[in-house]
C-alpha cells in the first residue's frame, strides 16, 4: 500500500510527469481520431433518418457528447482540486487549470449545437429549457473559475483558490440543476426533451457513445498538452527545464 | 521551547531564504536582522502559521506547530505590520475588542490602565481616526501590557514610535522575558532589553 | 466559541452603525433598481404584478452583492483578519459571526423595506407577506454564499466584478425558490414547499459556507 502510494507520488512531481505526459499525448490523439471518425461515420451515414425530426437531429451526435463531457470535466476538475488541497501536490492544481478551458469549450459547444438543433425543432434559437439553462449556468461556473485564476498572480494561491471554488461549485451543481428543473416544470407546459427522442435506435446510441469517447480522448490529450505548457512556465527557472529546452533546441 | 529547522521561504519565483534554523528557550529573545526584502516578515508569518514553509519544520514544546493548531495559537501573541485597529472605534473599544477576539477578555480597568501605560490617557474615547501614526501604534502595543501568553512575535514594534515610547515597549518586552516568556522581533533599531538573553539571526547574508 | 461569536457580531454591527451611509446606500440601490423596471417595461399593473417577485429578488441579490466586497476587505487591510486567523478558535467561527452581522446589516433591512416595494408593484397583501417571509428565510443564504466569493477575491484587482461573476450563479437556487414562493402565493397556491427549500438552503449555507470561506481566507492571507 505504502509502496504504491510512493509510486503515485513520484509521478505527481512535475519533473517526472512532464516526459510521461509527452509520451502519452500521441496515443490519446490517435484514439480521439479513431473514435471520432467511427462515431461520425455511424452518426451521419449509418444511423437512420428520424421519422419526426428528419436529418437535422444528427447534430445530437455532437450535442449530447459535448454536454456529457462538459459535466464530466467539471467533476474531474473538482477531483483534482480536492486531491491538491488534501495532499498538497502541485500537479493537481495544474491539472485543474489545464482542464477548465476544455470544459468551458465543451459547454459552449453544447449550447451552440443546442441552439442549432433548437431552431428547426422549436422554431427558436434559445428556449429556457431546464437542460439548456443548467448548461448555461455551468458555463458561467467555468468562466468564473478561469477568471478567478487569471486574476491571481501567485500560481500557488491561484491553484488553491481555484480548488476551493471548484469544490464549492461541484457541491452546488446538483442543487442548481434540481432548482432549475423545478422552476422549469412550474413555468412551462410542454417542452421537448433531448433525451426523450422516441425509441433511440441501437446505432444512434453507439454513435453517440463513440463520439463521447472521442471527445474524452481529445480532452485528455489537450489537457496533457496544456499541463506541459503550465509546467514549463512555472518551473522555467529550474535546472531540468533549462536542460529540456537546450535539448529540444539541439534536437532541432 | 520554540525550534525552527531548515526553513525555506519562496515568494513568487524568488527564494527569500533557505536553511534557516534556530532554537529559543524561556526568557530568550530572538532579534531578526536583515535588509528590506530579506524575508523577515515572511519568517515571522511562517512562525505564526499564517504561511506554510516551502521546506522545514517549526516545533513548539517539541511538537510541530502545524499539528498543534489552536493549542499553539492559544499561546501566541502576534503583532503584525498592520495595527489591527479600527479607525471608527476608540482606543478603549479597540483594545477591549482585540483582547476578546484573542480569547483573553480584558477588564475595563485593566484596559484603561494599559492605555495609560502606553501614554494614551485622556484619549481613550476619541475615535482612532483622529490619532497620529505613532499613537495608533501605541493602541496596538497596549495589548502587550497585560499580555501573559508565552510567545510574542512582533513585527517592527518600534516603528513610528518616539524615544520614550521605544523605552516603554522595551520595558514591556523585558518584563515578559523575566516572566519566562519568549519573544521574536524584527527591528532596525538596537534592542535595549534589560532582562533575558538576546540572540540574533541575520537573514540574507 | 459562543463568546467569540458574540464579540465578532457585536463588533461588526457597531462598525456598521458607525458607517450607516453604507447600509442606506445599499437600500437606495435596491429601491432604484426596482423602480427602473416599470420605467423599462411600462406601467401596466397586470404585467408589473407578474414581474414583481422576480424583479424584487433580483434586486435583492444585486444589493447584497454591493456590500460583499467590504465584508473582509477592511479587516484584511488593517490586519484584523490576521488576528482572527491566529485566534485559538477555528476561523470559521469568526466567519460565521461576520456572516450573521452582514445579514443583519444588509439582508434584514432589505427584508423590512420590501413591503413598501411590494405595494409599489400592487402585490396582493398575502403575496407581500410571503415576500417578507421568503426574504427573511432566504437572504441569510445570500450572505453565507457571498462570503465565499468575498474571501476568494480578497485583495485582487477588479475584485468586485469578479465577485459577482463567482457568486451570482450560485445564488440561482435561492432566486428560484424565493421568487417562486411569492409567485405561488400570488397565484393562490401554497408556498410551503418553497419556504422549506429556502430554509434548507439557508441552514446548509450558514453551516457549510463558513468552512469554505475560512479556507479561502487562509489562502488569501498567505
Amino acid at each position: 500500500m505504502n509502496n504504491r502510494l510512493l509510486n503515485w507520488f513520484k509521478f505527481a512531481s512535475p519533473q517526472s510527469f512532464f516526459p510521461l505526459a509527452g509520451k502519452m499525448i500521441p496515443g490519446f490523439w490517435a484514439l480521439a481520431v479513431i473514435f471520432g471518425v467511427a462515431g461520425l461515420y455511424l452518426g451521419f451515414f449509418v444511423a437512420p433518418t428520424d421519422a419526426q425530426q428528419g436529418e437535422g437531429y444528427r447534430i445530437i451526435f455532437l450535442h449530447v457528447p459535448a454536454a456529457w463531457m462538459s459535466m464530466f470535466i467539471y467533476l474531474v476538475m473538482a477531483f483534482w482540486a480536492a486531491i491538491g488541497l488534501i495532499y498538497k501536490t502541485r500537479l493537481s492544481g495544474m491539472m485543474a487549470s489545464a482542464l477548465a478551458p476544455t470544459g468551458a469549450m465543451f459547454t459552449f459547444l453544447a449550447l451552440w449545437t443546442g441552439a442549432f438543433w433548437g431552431k428547426p425543432m422549436w422554431g427558436a434559437w434559445w428556449v429556457w429549457d431546464a437542460r439548456l439553462t443548467s448548461e448555461l449556468i455551468l458555463f458561467f461556473l467555468y468562466i468564473g473559475f478561469i477568471a478567478l485564476q487569471a486574476a491571481i498572480d501567485d500560481p500557488r494561491r491561484a491553484d488553491k483558490a481555484g480548488a476551493i471554488l471548484a469544490l464549492v461549485g461541484v457541491v452546488n451543481i446538483p442543487i442548481i440543476y434540481f432548482s432549475v428543473k423545478w422552476w422549469n416544470t412550474l413555468h412551462q407546459g410542454a417542452s421537448v426533451s433531448l433525451t426523450k427522442a422516441p425509441s433511440m435506435a441501437q446505432t444512434m446510441l453507439l454513435a453517440m457513445l463513440l463520439c463521447a469517447l472521442a471527445f474524452w480522448m481529445y480532452s485528455v490529450a489537450v489537457a496533457l498538452m496544456r499541463v506541459r505548457g503550465i509546467i514549463l512556465e512555472r518551473e522555467r527557472n529550474s535546472e531540468w527545464v533549462k536542460q529540456q529546452v537546450t535539448m529540444a533546441a539541439a534536437g532541432r | 521551547m520554540l525550534e525552527a529547522s531548515n526553513l525555506e521561504c519562496v515568494r513568487g519565483e524568488r527564494r527569500l531564504f533557505a536553511g534557516v534554523g534556530f532554537r529559543l528557550d524561556a526568557g530568550e529573545l530572538l532579534s531578526l536582522q536583515g535588509a528590506n526584502g530579506s524575508g523577515k516578515t515572511s519568517l515571522l508569518r511562517m512562525l505564526c502559521g499564517l504561511t506554510a514553509p516551502a521546506a522545514g519544520e517549526i516545533r513548539w514544546r517539541g511538537q510541530a506547530t502545524a499539528k498543534l493548531g489552536g493549542e499553539f495559537r492559544a499561546e501566541l501573541c502576534y503583532l503584525g505590520h498592520h495595527n489591527a485597529i479600527k479607525e471608527e472605534l476608540t482606543p478603549l473599544e479597540n483594545l477591549l475588542t482585540s483582547a476578546r477576539l484573542a480569547g483573553e477578555p480584558l477588564a475595563e480597568d485593566n484596559a484603561l490602565d494599559a492605555l495609560e501605560t502606553v501614554g494614551l490617557a485622556g484619549r481613550e474615547d476619541l475615535a482612532c481616526r483622529y490619532l497620529s501614526q505613532g499613537q495608533k501604534r501605541r493602541v496596538a502595543l497596549a495589548r502587550l501590557v497585560h499580555e501573559r501568553r508565552a510567545l510574542w512575535i512582533l513585527d517592527e514594534p518600534y516603528v513610528a514610535l518616539d524615544v520614550a515610547a521605544v523605552d516603554m515597549v522595551a520595558g514591556l518586552i523585558g518584563a515578559h522575558l523575566q516572566r519566562g516568556g519568549l519573544a521574536v522581533l524584527t527591528t532596525h533599531q538596537p534592542v535595549a532589553v534589560a532582562a533575558g538573553s538576546i540572540r540574533e539571526l541575520r537573514l540574507g547574508s | 466559541m459562543l463568546a467569540l461569536l458574540k464579540t465578532v457580531v457585536a463588533r461588526d454591527l457597531r462598525l456598521a452603525m458607525r458607517r450607516q451611509a453604507d447600509i442606506v446606500s445599499a437600500l437606495f440601490f435596491f429601491i432604484i433598481v426596482v423602480s427602473l423596471f416599470p420605467l423599462g417595461v411600462g406601467p401596466e399593473a397586470d404585467l408589473l404584478r407578474r414581474l414583481a417577485p422576480g424583479v424584487l429578488w433580483v434586486a435583492a441579490l444585486l444589493a447584497t452583492m454591493l456590500s460583499l466586497p467590504r465584508l473582509f476587505a477592511d479587516d484584511f487591510r488593517d490586519g484584523t483578519l490576521e488576528q482572527l486567523a491566529l485566534g485559538p478558535q477555528p476561523l470559521a467561527v469568526a466567519v460565521f459571526g461576520k456572516t450573521l452581522a452582514h445579514w443583519l446589516s444588509s439582508g434584514l433591512p432589505l427584508t423590512l423595506l420590501s413591503p413598501l416595494i411590494g405595494a409599489q408593484f400592487d402585490l396582493p397583501a398575502d403575496a407581500v407577506w410571503m415576500l417578507v417571509l421568503a426574504l427573511l428565510i432566504g437572504t441569510p443564504a445570500l450572505s453565507a454564499i457571498g462570503a465565499i466569493g468575498a474571501a476568494l477575491t480578497l485583495g485582487l484587482r477588479g475584485g468586485g466584478v469578479l465577485l459577482s461573476l463567482l457568486v451570482l450563479p450560485l445564488y440561482i437556487p435561492v432566486l428560484i425558490f424565493g421568487a417562486g414562493a411569492v409567485d405561488a402565493t400570488a397565484g393562490g397556491l401554497g408556498a410551503q414547499a418553497h419556504l422549506s427549500v429556502l430554509g434548507a438552503l439557508s441552514l446548509a449555507g450558514l453551516f457549510f459556507a463558513p468552512w469554505a470561506t475560512a479556507a479561502a481566507l487562509r489562502v488569501a492571507l498567505e
